[in-house]
């Protein structure tokens, strides 16, 4: 028996897929979350929409929190640490998380490294705009990539941004000539051995799941006819008029992402999303998707 | 509806066999055989019921070869210890879900699986359950330790593991043969 596989870590991303994976804050939330049908939960202390209103230093959530949504809910159960706060990782591979998130939500530790992920036998995931960022992150040891589109918005538009750049630098990447990949791995400052690995196959090397930004079932299909794998919603449950309803309207989207009729009737009579914001409204020094690189 | 649907497609492709995506009761009368695939068995039982599914799923298992994987596997047999997921009642055993632990005790092995597969299988093993309470109905092909993880009794074959996550086809290949084109 061996552990610790890449195999084993992309794995569980694969039984996720066609899901929906939901930001909670507290077991209540989790359960609601679990009731609507959502695959896994992301467990932090605050949302991001209120992360971004509170300001301060984000961290990594507290034990007792993540254990008492690991006791109500059955799903996979999901944490935040800091972009190269490795100490906080482990305390979450200690607490048995079933995937650890390295994410601009919370405040930086280092800004100029990440976490070398190949040591830790907790999967992770991490956000990316586009493709070297992903390529990067692979490299180090992530066994799943999801755009970051700028989080805590209820703004599909920049996880569309991201989803788009990421698939357009795929298809050309696999458009080059063998002798041609060096130099894109240079000018792109990715891995070598992931570059033409991309080119060779025509996809990433681990499933590309989105977040960032995603607040009505529309916003689920669009992501996913974009051709992520399954999606992250934050805020865009717990900050609308209806979590409950709009939970599992989501996760049916998820399923008839490809059926406008369908997703026609599962949105009739939400009640309001969030209330969102325009990127025009955040600052540039503001904006979390230009932590990490 | 959920889980490793395309992985499942992609190996039953790989052995020249077409399949397509179940998502209404319509798309059952065009299958042969049925897989029912890993993923999350509480999200899978909610979609099934809330869509309808449920019911013409559980009267066209009973006229159709079915294969189902972890959490299919979960949902295939008798009962469970536990409210949020239900079950088909179509194999005699009851499922322990995440039997093994969480994610950090997820683990890859090798098995042997005689008179099946002629070379070692490669089996993956994500948060698996366990198969308890078995009849002599239920035939185990084959064990990891002391555990069965591979299950037949009649035209339902299950598996506690994840052959679609691996390039071997040999026990989608199984089903084919053995199940679906030698029902009993």
């Amino acid at each position: 028996m061996t552990k610790n596989l890449f195999e084993v870590k992309t794995g569980l991303a694969e039984m996720l897929k066609g899901g929906v994976i939901m930001d909670v804050t507290t077991p209540q939330e989790a359960i609601i979350a679990e009731k609507a049908g959502a695959v896994s939960v992301m467990a932090l202390e605050r949302i991001p929409a209120d992360i971004r209103k509170d300001g301060g230093i984000a961290r990594a959530s507290d034990p007792k929190m993540i254990k008492e949504i690991q006791k109500a809910v059955s799903i996979p159960v999901m944490a935040k640490c800091r972009i190269g706060h490795f100490a906080e990782a482990q305390i979450l591979e200690a607490l048995e998380v079933d995937y650890i998130d390295e994410s601009e939500v919370l405040t930086p530790a280092d800004e100029a490294n990440h976490i070398w992920k190949h040591d830790f036998k907790t999967p992770f995931v991490c956000g990316a705009t586009n493709l070297a960022e992903a390529l990067r992150r692979i490299g180090e040891g992530a066994a799943l990539i999801r755009t970051k589109g700028e989080p805590g918005t209820g703004n599909i538009v920049e996880a569309v941004r991201h989803m788009r750049t990421i698939n357009m630098e795929i298809s050309r990447l696999a458009t080059l000539r063998g002798d041609e990949l060096m130099a894109a791995a240079k000018e792109m400052g990715a891995p070598f051995h992931l570059v033409t690995q991309v080119a060779e196959t025509g996809k990433l090397p681990v499933p590309n799941f989105s977040a960032g930004g995603i607040a009505t079932p529309a916003d689920a299909s669009l992501m996913l006819q974009l051709g992520a794998e399954t999606i992250f919603v934050g805020s865009g449950i717990f900050k609308s008029e209806n979590p409950s309803a709009m939970a599992k309207a989501i996760v049916q989207a998820a399923t008839f992402f490809n059926q406008p009729d369908k997703l026609a009737e599962i949105s009739y009579g939400l009640g309001s999303a969030m209330r969102g914001l325009d990127m025009s409204e955040i600052a540039p020094e503001e904006r979390m998707q230009d932590r990490g690189w | 509806m959920q889980g490793s649907f395309a992985k499942h497609a992609h190996s039953m492709g790989s052995l020249g066999i077409k399949s397509r995506v179940v998502r209404t009761p319509e798309d059952l009368k065009l299958i042969d055989a049925l897989i029912l695939p890993g993923g999350e068995s509480t999200t899978m039982t909610l979609l099934l019921e809330n869509e309808g599914l449920w019911d013409p799923l559980n009267e066209a298992m009973d006229n159709m070869p079915v294969f189902g994987t972890c959490a299919g596997a979960i949902l295939l047999g008798q009962q469970i210890d536990d409210k949020r997921v239900r079950c088909f009642c179509k194999i005699d055993y009851s499922a322990e879900r995440n039997a093994y632990g969480r994610q950090i005790e997820s683990f890859t092995t090798t098995l042997v699986i005689p008179k099946i597969i002629d070379h070692d299988f490669h089996a993956i093993f994500i948060r698996a359950p366990k198969f308890k309470n078995l009849t002599r109905d239920v035939k185990s092909l084959a064990v990891y330790g002391s555990e069965p993880v591979l299950l037949r009794q009649g035209n339902v074959l299950v598996a506690s593991f994840h052959p679609e996550l691996t390039d071997d086809p040999a026990i989608h290949k199984y089903f084919v043969d053995e199940v679906v084109l030698k029902p009993r």
